[in-house]
Formats: structure tokens, sequence, C-alpha cells
């Protein structure tokens, strides 16, 4: 890491009045570094996380409308946490009459705040698990997983209300609903802040990786409207797992979901073309894969494996990610690994979904027969009934020995189940015969 | 988008830093990186050794000359660097006024070019789809 010329204290001198534009976009940047920090240290303060996350959004509007006059200060989190904290002091004082309790918590809390108006405003000791606390109830269980998501991007990722809104293409209100409703069940559930306990564990980093996952995915693959992809909803997942790599360094799913998305994340630059349409994995230009999110990927994956608790799900999509990552081309890729990668895969997380992945791997590896086996029982099941993917590869698969009008009538089937506009087409002209 | 944070520092100021404490510089420094580490944005960093064991080649002339330092007028030398990944300029800014340097430090802040940066019929681009169309023919001969 870089070493520095000399490490002098910076002053704590407000910096001249400049352009309202400007001081609003260095709120925004502070409150994305900061948000998690300050949330968690208010929440802290009151014992209340709906009540904290109230205060620190207060905070942050009284930044906006008072940095652009005053200048940006030289600590803005600080500031932040400061005025925080004197708007919960104010709330307790206009009811301390009511209880003398918290009349003594209020004169203790502005003693401090007196006494620390440009220390860090953290313990830089305790900070770290508060910010795991954090996260771990915005994906607190109780909660809908839009919920989970809204929560986890306002709150620990530091997203406005509207940024939310526009990267899921719902109303401002909804997503505003979406966290006061949120705040209401944590509240009526009496979810502690506290990291979660042993026992629940595993299955509450599960939670919290579902919901990062979730996110990128929607990024990646949008579900709803008109742009196919939204790298930045992507990148700000990949941001938090990092993050959580960072808190949690021996949480094997926590390096291994990193690895997954930043391997998928390097293929982003050849996913569509020219015109914004979907281009596939055999037709991509691998010129424009990104280099450096490659090795950070690999590296991740490394990094699960050195933990030596072998792969879960997450590890074996990142191992599969890597083979393609690193292949040349379609034709080079190490198809008989990725076939024995979706074997584990399925023995693990077995879904109809990752068997037709399965099937397609095999036809690569070994041809079409095996493949269409591996199909026909898929069929058989009937677990993905009106999933256009099935009869398409089914398609595919009947093409290449031949059978020709079987091949076009599974194209026809999977051109009325396709949903969107440029796949339909696609298979239409496939079951014409083109 | 990325941003790199190339640091630069005049002489007095290495020199001046050489005679700092040791430790306390490794421990801001060790501090500064790990921030940014937990805010999930650091994706490289480096730091540079001693700039008189650096060598300079020049493209001046016709054959590349490979010289010895000093480095000729350069007044402020690199000497280490730091790459994140962040969603504005002004998160780059507010990390970058972050780093714990004192006077005659500089960081430049540069945004790395993306590949949406190049248009798609780059001739650079084409020539290499070329190249690699060619290879793929070979494969599969």
């Amino acid at each position: 890491m870089a070493r520095g010329a000399g490490a002098a204290r910076r002053s704590v001198t407000m910096s001249a009045p400049t352009d309202a534009a400007t001081a609003r976009r260095a709120v925004a940047a502070v409150w994305r570094i900061e948000s998690a920090k300050i949330v968690a240290t208010v929440t802290r303060l009151v014992g209340d996380f709906g009540l904290a996350e109230d205060l620190a959004q207060e905070a942050l509007v009284d930044a906006l409308r008072q940095w652009p006059i005053d200048g940006v200060p030289r600590n803005g989190a600080a500031w932040l946490t400061s005025v925080a904290r004197r708007k919960a002091i104010d709330g307790w004082r206009r009811r301390e009459r009511l209880d003398e309790r918290i009349a003594v918590i209020a004169h203790d809390l502005e003693r401090e705040q007196d006494e620390a108006a440009d220390a860090l405003p953290w313990d830089p000791d305790a900070i770290d698990d508060d910010v795991l606390r954090l996260i771990f109830i915005s994906c607190h269980p109780e909660l809908s997983r839009e919920a989970q998501v809204a929560l986890t991007l306002r709150v620990v990722a530091g997203l406005s209300t509207e940024e939310i809104a526009r990267a899921f293409l719902v109303p401002i209100a909804t997503v505003q609903q979406r966290i006061v409703r949120a705040k209401k069940t944590l509240a009526a559930a009496n979810v502690p802040f506290e990291l979660p306990p042993r026992d629940e564990h595993a299955q509450r980093v599960g939670a919290v990786l579902g919901v990062l996952y979730l996110i990128f995915n929607e990024g990646h693959a949008a579900s709803s409207g008109p742009d196919w992809m939204r790298p930045e909803l992507s990148i700000e997942a990949i941001r938090l797992a990092r993050v959580l790599v960072a808190l949690m360094p021996r949480e094997r799913d926590a390096h291994s979901l990193l690895a997954l998305m930043e391997l998928t994340a390097a293929r982003f630059p050849a996913r569509v073309d020219a015109n914004g349409d979907p281009v596939l994995l055999a037709d991509q230009d691998r010129s424009r894969w990104e280099r450096s999110r490659i090795a950070r990927g690999r590296a991740a994956l490394a990094g699960a494996d050195a933990l030596g608790t072998g792969r879960g799900a997450y590890g074996l999509q990142a191992a599969i990610a890597e083979c393609h990552a690193v292949a040349a081309s379609v034709e080079e890729t190490d198809w008989d690994r990725i076939v024995v990668l979706y074997e584990a895969l399925s023995r693990i997380a077995p879904s109809p979904v990752v068997e037709l992945n399965r099937a397609a791997a095999v036809a690569m590896a070994t041809g079409p027969a095996s493949a269409l086996r591996i199909i026909d029982a898929l069929v058989e099941s009937g677990s993905l009934r009106g999933y256009h993917l099935l009869p398409a590869t089914r398609g595919e698969l009947l093409r290449r020995p031949g059978r020709d009008d079987e091949a076009r009538s599974e194209f026809t089937t999977a051109a009325a189940l396709a949903g969107n506009e440029r796949e339909r087409a696609l298979l239409q002209a496939k079951a014409a015969g083109r | 988008m990325k941003y790199m944070l190339i640091m630069r520092a005049t002489d007095e100021a290495v020199e001046a830093y050489t005679e700092m404490p040791f430790e306390e510089v490794i421990a801001a420094m060790g501090r500064y990186n790990e921030s940014m580490m937990k805010a999930g944005v650091l994706v490289a960093g480096e730091g540079l050794t001693d700039a008189a064991e650096g060598f300079v080649v020049d493209f001046s002339a016709e054959k590349p000359l490979i010289t010895d330092g000093p480095y000729g007028e350069t007044k402020e030398l690199f000497n280490g660097f730091w790459i994140i990944e962040v969603s504005s300029r002004e998160e780059a800014a507010e990390w970058a006024s972050r780093a714990p340097l004192g006077p005659g430090a500089f960081l430049e802040v540069r945004r790395v070019t993306e590949m949406s940066d190049f248009p798609a019929d780059n001739e650079w681009i084409q020539k290499e789809e070329g190249w690699r169309e060619e290879q793929a023919r070979r494969a599969a001969q």
C-alpha cells in the first residue's frame, strides 16, 4: 500500500461556501461513505433502530440545507452524527417532565456532546460490530424481501429513497412505504440491535447474502423496465459484499458470493450490443471482459477455498463462472469441469434450473444424446412447465442430430412462452427453420 | 466508476516523511487503507520504493533510451497509488481528502477508463476481434 509524506492532522475549519449543487453532491458523498456508521452509532445511543434512522435522515436533511450555505465541514460524519444526537436530546428534553430517567440520560448525553465536538463520532473498536448489527437488522427474517432490499440500500449503502425507486422502477412513495412499514415491523417484533445468536448465525448470514445477490441480479438481469441492465445496482451489491467480507473474514460464503459477483460483472461490458440488446455468452466479445474484475473474483474464490471448508452453492457457481472467465472461447472452455461443478451444485442445491444448466453443459462436454436424457427427465417431472428455456434448450439439442421437425415444434412452444419481445422473435425464427 | 488516486510528493515532503516516526506513519496509512477496505471501495493499491532505485525509459529518440534517475526537471515524484470503486466524483474526492498526507504531498485523482469510454467500432477492438476469430478458427481445425 502507498505510504504518505507526513501524517499531519487535518484542521477543523470550514471550507468557504461553495455553489449549492457541489455542496449537495458533497453531502451525498459523505452520506454514502458514513450512513451505516452514523445510523449504527445513533441506534446504540437511542436504543431504537427506527428512531435512529429517522434522526439520521433528519440530520441529512439539515446538511443538505446548511452545507450549501456554510460550506462543507471538515469532518462531515462528526457533523451529521452530532446533529442526530442533538435531535435525540431535544426529543428527550421535550419528554423529560414525563420521565425523570430520560432527563438523566439527556443530561449525560449533552455533556458528552460538548466534550466530543471534534473527536471521531464512534468508537473505532466497536463500530465494525455495530455496522454488522445494522446489516443483520436490515436483512432480518421478520421483513419481506422487498423491505430487506429497501432498508439495506438506504441504511447500509446510503442510497436515497429516490435512487432506490429509480433502480427498481417503482414510485418513490412505494419505497418510502416499504421503509416505514419495515421499521414498524421490526419495532412490533421487538427485534434487538444485536448480532444473531450462534444457533441462528448461519441462517442469518444466508439471509444477508440472499439480499445482496438479489440486488446484484436486479442490476444485471432487470426483472422489468426498458433497460436490460442497470449495472450501478450490481456494483453497489459488490461493494456491500466487500464490506461483508472485510467485517466477517471467516465467512466462506461471503467470499464466495463476492467471487461470483465479480466474475459475473466482469462480463458486463460484453453483455449488450450497441443497440442495448442482450448478447449470449457464446457470442460475447471476450476481449471486452473486465480483466481486473476476473482477477479479483478469482482472488475472492481462492479466499473462500483457503478457509478449508469446501464449497457451497455460491462457491460452485463462482467456480463455474471462473471456468468461463479463463476460457479464450466457447470451444476452449473446460466443459467437463463445468459438468462436474453442476453435478456438485445439483447435489447441495438441487433445482430444475440447475438441472437445465447442467444439461446444456453436458451437451457441450459429451454431446446432445446424454443431455436430452436430463431434459426429458425434467419435462417428465413437470417442474419447469411454462418456462420457455426448457423447450428452447430441447429444441437446440434435437436440431443437432437433425431431428428438425421435432426441434421446430419445441421452438414454437418456446416462442409462445417467452416474455421478452426480442427472445420471442429469435425463437420464432428458429421455429420457421431459419 | 473507478478512480486512481496517484500520490505525488516534493523532495522536501519525502525528506520530511523519512524523518517521521516510521511506526506512526505506517499506522496512519494502515488505518486509512483499512477504512477504504471496510467501506468496500478499495480495489487496488501499491506503494513504490525509493525513486533512486527506479529508472526512466525515454522515447524522445528513435530508440528508447534507458537512464537511471534523476528525472530531469520532475519536481514531484510518484510514490504510490490507490484504485477505488465509488459512485461519484465527489465520493472519490472525499476519500482522497482523507489520506493521511501532509504539506508538499498531492493526490492526483483520475477516473479509470472503462470499455464504454471506447466506441464499439474502435479500430483496436476490431483488430482484437479479428485476432480472436482467427484463434477460434485455428482451435476448431
